[in-house]
């Protein structure tokens, strides 16, 4: 007999608000955080960059969540990921001080790691050798690093690890933790993704597989999911933690229950570097899987954030994928991508849409998906078009779909019988 | 010296976020000054850039103190 797990705390850090509530209301409210790229100038190389808009997370400080002095020794991609832990330790009211930290684990993906930190290293390295590379370059730089930091900064003691799994990175952490608890391997997850990548090695990276949208004029509607104009993704960044914990623990300790977790689910395409499976079959089977892991009917979801990136390719495939789990259901349950607004923040998606899976059953409503003009024959569901709308939810789902076929799905649902 | 000892005690404070009443020349970068091993790599690397020179790496073993650092560069740029 497994243990039930619930959701009790939420912290983020995203290109919409650097904490839960400013992020929340901006998702209701159907705000983009696109812009022109502002953390470095596209027009200082040898060609032009084809995209030169982001996501980015504005005004970020670290220094209420890290000492000034531990800053310096973190990429920015473990500061997101230690801010929006400590945030949410601080939402689920979970006093470090009186847990037994030997129960308390952290499992936090990250999908490229410390990119800002290669880059600048690789560039010290060519022009003044190898005895000017950081000594904390390896530690900065490497995936696992955010959740090492936050355990070393909270004092989580139990178990701790890491997905890297491009896009999937923050679902299959979060997934991975909730079977920790299940199996009764600790009492509490500190979970999520984090990525930082808008950085000019991974726009070229991007810009040449031309996943990215070149909507350059007109940011804010560039991250269009499922509408026909749709030309690619728009690169987000930031962090979106949950706390989890048995229901058990969570029920001795007076927590405030936001949701519980229910599914995960996760599949190969076993296809290709970059391009979904035919059809989005690597996905629809994740979904089923994790359908079948929750126990629950198809007919009982109400709500799936989507992948949704804005690709030609992805939102086709992920548009049949839950025609193929669902049947005629897909029809009537909702759909929408906060990627419309959010942009991709890749191993930090699955973190930051977790967190709107919980919300939505919360507050019994569900965010937009922004800039939808167009119809698509190929995308043919209710993807809440343009304005949030209030819903029963009292089941929703989350797929994260990664670069090499990585394919991940978590199901969340309304606190009933405790 | 005294010029010296500013500046490496700029540094100090800096990387290690300590105050400066506590750079003391008979502080020990570690134990009184919180340094790691690799807080003492990379303020080596600090403090070549800033005096243009480079510590061997059998010198920089034996820097223990701030008044170790300060002589170091005091003889070499001397």
């Amino acid at each position: 007999m497994s243990n039930r797990v619930v959701v009790t705390g939420l912290g983020a850090v995203s290109p919409i608000g650097n904490d839960l509530s400013t992020f929340w209301d901006n998702l209701l409210a159907g705000k983009s955080g696109a812009g022109p790229l502002t953390r470095f100038d596209p027009d200082s190389f040898p060609t032009p960059f084809t995209t030169r808009i982001a996501a980015e997370v504005k005004d970020f400080d670290p220094l209420p969540f890290i000492d000034k002095k531990e800053v310096r020794k973190m990429d920015i991609f473990i500061q997101y990921a230690v801010a929006a832990a400590k945030m949410a330790i601080e939402h689920a009211k979970l006093d470090m001080e009186k847990e037994d930290l030997d129960e308390v684990g952290v499992y936090i993906g990250s999908g490229i790691g410390g990119m800002n930190t290669i880059e600048a290293n690789a560039q010290i390295l060519h022009e003044r050798g190898p005895k000017r590379v950081s000594p904390f370059f390896i530690p900065m730089l490497i995936a696992n690093m955010a959740s090492g930091q936050v355990s070393i900064l909270t004092g989580a003691k139990g178990p701790n690890s890491a997905s890297v799994t491009a896009c999937a990175s923050g679902t299959h952490s979060i997934g991975e933790a909730f079977r920790i608890l299940q199996r009764g391997e600790a009492s509490v997850m500190i979970t999520g993704g984090t990525e930082a990548t808008v950085t000019p090695l991974s726009f070229a990276g991007f810009c040449s597989a031309h996943a990215m949208s070149t909507r350059n004029d007109d940011p804010e509607h560039a991250s269009r999911p499922f509408d026909k104009e749709r030309d690619g993704f728009v690169m987000g960044e930031g962090a979106g933690i949950l706390v989890l914990e048995t229901l058990d623990h969570a029920l001795a300790r007076g927590a405030n229950i936001i949701a519980e977790m229910v599914g995960y689910g996760m599949t190969a395409d076993a296809h290709h570097l970059t391009a979904p499976a035919p059809e989005g079959e690597g996905a629809r089977r994740s979904m089923i899987r994790a359908l079948k892991d929750a126990n629950l009917e198809p007919t009982e979801v109400d709500y799936i954030n989507a992948h949704g990136t804005s690709t030609d390719l992805n939102d086709k495939f992920e548009t049949m994928a839950i025609k193929g789990a669902f049947g005629n259901h897909a029809y009537k349950l909702a759909v929408s991508s906060t990627k419309s607004m959010t942009g991709h923040l890749l191993g930090a998606a699955g973190g930051i849409e977790a967190i709107v899976l919980a919300k939505s059953i919360q507050d019994q409503v569900i965010p937009a998906t922004i800039n939808y003009e167009f119809p698509d024959p190929d995308c043919d569901l209710d993807y809440v078009p343009n304005e949030a709308r209030k819903a029963n939810v009292r089941v929703a789902l989350s797929n994260s779909l990664g670069f090499g076929g990585h394919n991940a799905t978590i199901i969340m649902k309304a606190v009933e019988e405790v | 010296m005294a010029d010296t000892l500013e500046r490496v005690t700029q540094i100090i404070v800096e990387r290690l976020d300590v105050e400066a009443d506590e750079v003391t020349l008979e502080a020990s970068i570690k134990e009184d000054l919180g340094a790691d091993s690799l807080d003492v790599v990379d303020l080596i690397m600090e403090l070549e850039d800033e005096f243009n020179l480079t510590i061997e790496e059998e010198d920089a073993e034996k820097i223990n103190t701030v008044g170790d650092i300060v002589n170091y560069i005091s003889a070499k740029v001397s």
